[in-house]
């Protein structure tokens, strides 16, 4: 049932959260640290654990990547909610700490993608995933992945 | 009527946002095929969009939360609220290849390690450079360019000044801005192409939002692995800005 699928989500993340807040008050920070990563391994490994006992059907699939897919419209959203005025007006200070931290970030990034690269493993795998994110291929409409492995 | 219409979407706010929402999106993915010929993605496009309306928003309403504290469209506060959108995130590790996540674990380590103390490193300077003297605020503002959350925490916990608190909130949204609107535009220039340097970017770059919204514009296949990484960086942020990193500050401005 989809629903299921959704709850395996919903679980996933709610136990992300709890332990990522328990673990911001072990380390004694007041915010939750990496709640959603952790909501995150939670997830790919109950899909591993589905995928090893043939239980992850179609409709379970879909709970979950009806989520995946409403991602990028989500993001839009979140756009549309920033406190754009505050940047735009920062002054500055602002824009300089800002601009200067991110093409710093964007140069390392493009020095740590070259350390150790290697040719992109099976890119079939990782493209049709990003279909899904995109909202683009419907989850049952595709021949089932699952059946084979 | 326009009463009656504008009852209507304050009674059902989150439908209402799917509504706006998808209506933006097609008009989006309109201009990328028709304006750019595919060569700038739909959801590029969509996210800019909404940055703008944001901006119109905040300046019509007086508010900090863009187009959602318009009444009528309060709904998109909900969408695009941090609840669904750690729920969308979590969603797309689903389509996570192991394997190649597992892989690059280690570089994501580097490059949050890395993505902490770059931008902490670019805010400190800039404060000095701006006059500020004391550790405290030197330490919030350098925190606030790491994201806008590690900012206001760090300098909630030193005690800093609202002005400067203010001043570090407004560089971590401008840094999320700038992440949205800048990834697709140097994706290829970076080489952020891959599963290995999206991770490597999310864990560098921080932010969720920025990261999110960045990669969505980019390459959809990539938002796992980026915000794999990124989720760590604020609460890895938050331990070590008003601890190590001020203690580091502290011992150098006396």
């Amino acid at each position: 049932m989809t629903i299921l699928g959704v709850a395996l989500l919903a679980l996933c993340t709610l136990i992300g959260v709890f332990l990522g807040d328990l673990l911001g008050i072990l380390l004694d920070v007041k915010a939750n640290v990496g709640g959603v990563g952790i909501a995150m391994i939670l997830l790919i490994a109950a899909r591993v654990w589905l995928l090893r006992h043939d239980r992850l059907g179609h409709a379970t699939k879909l709970g979950v990547e009806f989520w995946a897919s409403m991602y990028i419209p989500i993001v839009v959203a979140m756009a549309a909610q920033q406190n754009v005025v505050a940047a735009v007006s920062g002054g500055p200070i602002v824009i300089i700490a800002a601009v200067g931290s991110v093409l710093l970030c964007f140069a390392a990034t493009a020095l740590l993608g070259r350390i150790g690269g290697r040719a992109p493993r099976d890119a079939a795998e990782v493209e049709q995933a990003g279909a899904v994110i995109a909202g683009e291929t419907t989850a049952p409409m595709r021949p089932s992945t699952t059946a084979g492995r | 009527m326009l009463h009656m219409l504008e009852h209507v979407f304050v009674e059902q706010s989150l439908v209402a946002a799917f509504a706006v929402i998808g209506g933006l999106i097609l008009v989006s993915n309109f201009l990328g095929k028709r304006l750019t010929r595919g060569r700038v993605h739909g959801s590029a496009i969509a996210i800019v969009l909404g940055l703008v309306l944001a901006y119109f928003g905040g300046l019509a309403t007086g508010g900090k939360r863009g187009l959602a504290d318009i009444p009528a469209l309060a709904g998109i506060g909900l969408m695009g609220g941090a609840m669904l959108r750690d729920f969308a995130i979590v969603a797309t590790a689903f389509e996570v290849d192991v394997i190649e996540a597992r892989r690059a674990g280690l570089l994501g380590v580097v490059a949050l390690a890395l993505g902490t103390v770059l931008p902490f490193l670019v805010g400190t300077l800039t404060a000095v450079a701006f006059g500020y003297h004391d550790a405290v605020s030197i330490t919030t503002i350098g925190a606030g360019a790491i994201t806008y959350i590690v900012g206001p925490v760090t300098g909630a916990a030193l005690g800093a000044d609202s002005t400067v608190m203010a001043l570090s909130i407004a560089t971590g949204v401008t840094k999320a801005v700038m992440v949205m609107v800048g990834t697709p535009l140097v994706a290829r220039l970076i080489g952020l192409d891959n599963p290995r340097s999206a991770m490597a970017y999310g864990g560098l770059m921080g932010t969720v939002s920025g990261v999110a919204g960045g990669l969505a514009a980019t390459d959809p296949k990539l938002v796992p692995y980026g915000a794999l990484t990124a989720t760590f960086h604020t609460g890895i942020g938050c331990l070590v800005g008003p601890s190590l990193l001020f203690l580091i500050v502290r011992a150098l401005v006396g």
